[in-house]
């Protein structure tokens, strides 16, 4: 994240940062819970299989942003993290899909 | 610049070349291995799950509303945290107590919650050999838990023996609760994509004729 020092107490400059800093966290606390609340309560819906999921992980993925970019500051962090976790995610992608992918043949279809 | 963090280079200041100091460097790199880890028990329960015709509605035998809680107390967790690191930046030690406790409070809250599911598992005769599902969700889960119990031992750490350094090296202790503070936002994380995917999608295969 952009690089704060910290000061005596006292120093204006950093406390009205962290003033800032805090009522986003607040901001996003308050979504967090929402989107929580939003996913128990689609369970009750009973959506079909394939929208039930997509909608699911939608939020997962919704509430998992959250977290990185204003929890973890992945927002306003350095470019080399950003480069680092983008490469991630495309392995993670590839560990995650490749194996049900390349197996898909050998899966038996459902009757 | 304190001898010791003399002795490591770039503990605090920016190394030139990659204009990050080292712990953070260092923490999102293991970050990324966690994924990785992570990623491959779920590479796994998709394969288990997409191979196997008969796979039951697992969802139905695990407790949503502990769940729901659990997420709730992991959130919160995770703000408290967030509120220590800002505690640490102000140099409030008062502050930074308050809030670690609190973190490692819930952290511990968890855990019970998750105690008295597993407790529920057995007694109702759901261990990890009743069902593939059950394996995954115990191993998913016990995975996590390991995870939730270190953050817990460096929260406390930091937030009670280990805060002594904010007398002498105040920039390198915030520093260090940020970084304990991207292992336990990274735990939560996982629990958002654990919730549903264990407890609220869990219905049968997905695709039934």
């Amino acid at each position: 994240m952009q690089h704060i020092d910290t000061a005596e107490q006292g120093d204006p400059h950093l406390h009205a940062d962290l003033k800032k800093h805090v009522r986003t966290y607040m901001l996003v606390f308050g979504s967090l819970m929402v989107l929580t609340l939003v996913t128990v309560g689609l369970k009750y819906l009973h959506l079909p299989t394939v929208p039930a999921i997509l909608v699911a992980l939608a939020i997962a993925l919704v509430k998992g942003s959250l977290v990185a970019c204003y929890f973890m500051h992945l927002i306003s962090e350095r470019k080399l993290i950003l480069i680092l976790m983008l490469a991630t995610v495309f392995f993670f992608f590839g560990v995650l899909l490749g194996p049900t992918i390349t197996e898909l043949n050998e899966i038996n279809p459902i009757h | 610049m304190s001898t010791a963090a003399a002795a490591i280079p770039y503990t605090v200041d920016a190394r030139p070349d990659t204009g990050l100091n080292n712990v953070k460097l260092g923490i999102w790199l293991f970050l990324a291995s966690e994924v990785m880890l992570f990623g491959s028990l779920f590479a796994g329960y998709i394969l288990l799950r997409t191979g196997n015709p008969a796979w039951g509605a697992g969802s139905e035998l695990l407790s949503i509303p502990l769940a729901t809680l659990n997420t709730i107390v992991l959130i919160t967790s995770s703000v408290t945290m967030v509120m220590s690191w800002v505690a640490a930046m102000e140099r409030n030690l008062k502050k930074l107590r308050l809030f670690m406790g609190a973190t490692v409070g819930l952290g511990a809250v968890f855990m019970v919650v998750k105690g008295f599911e597993y407790a529920a598992k057995f007694e109702h005769h759901h261990p990890p050999s009743y069902s593939t599902f059950m394996a995954c969700y115990f191993t998913f889960t016990g995975l996590h838990a390991l995870h939730v119990l270190a953050g817990m031992g460096v929260n406390f750490y930091f937030g009670f023996p280990g805060a002594k350094m904010m007398q002498t090296d105040p920039q390198q202790f915030a520093n260090r609760v940020e970084v304990a503070g991207l292992f336990w936002h990274f735990v939560d994380l996982v629990w958002i994509f654990l919730f549903p995917v264990l407890y609220l999608l869990n219905f049968g295969p997905p695709v039934s004729h």
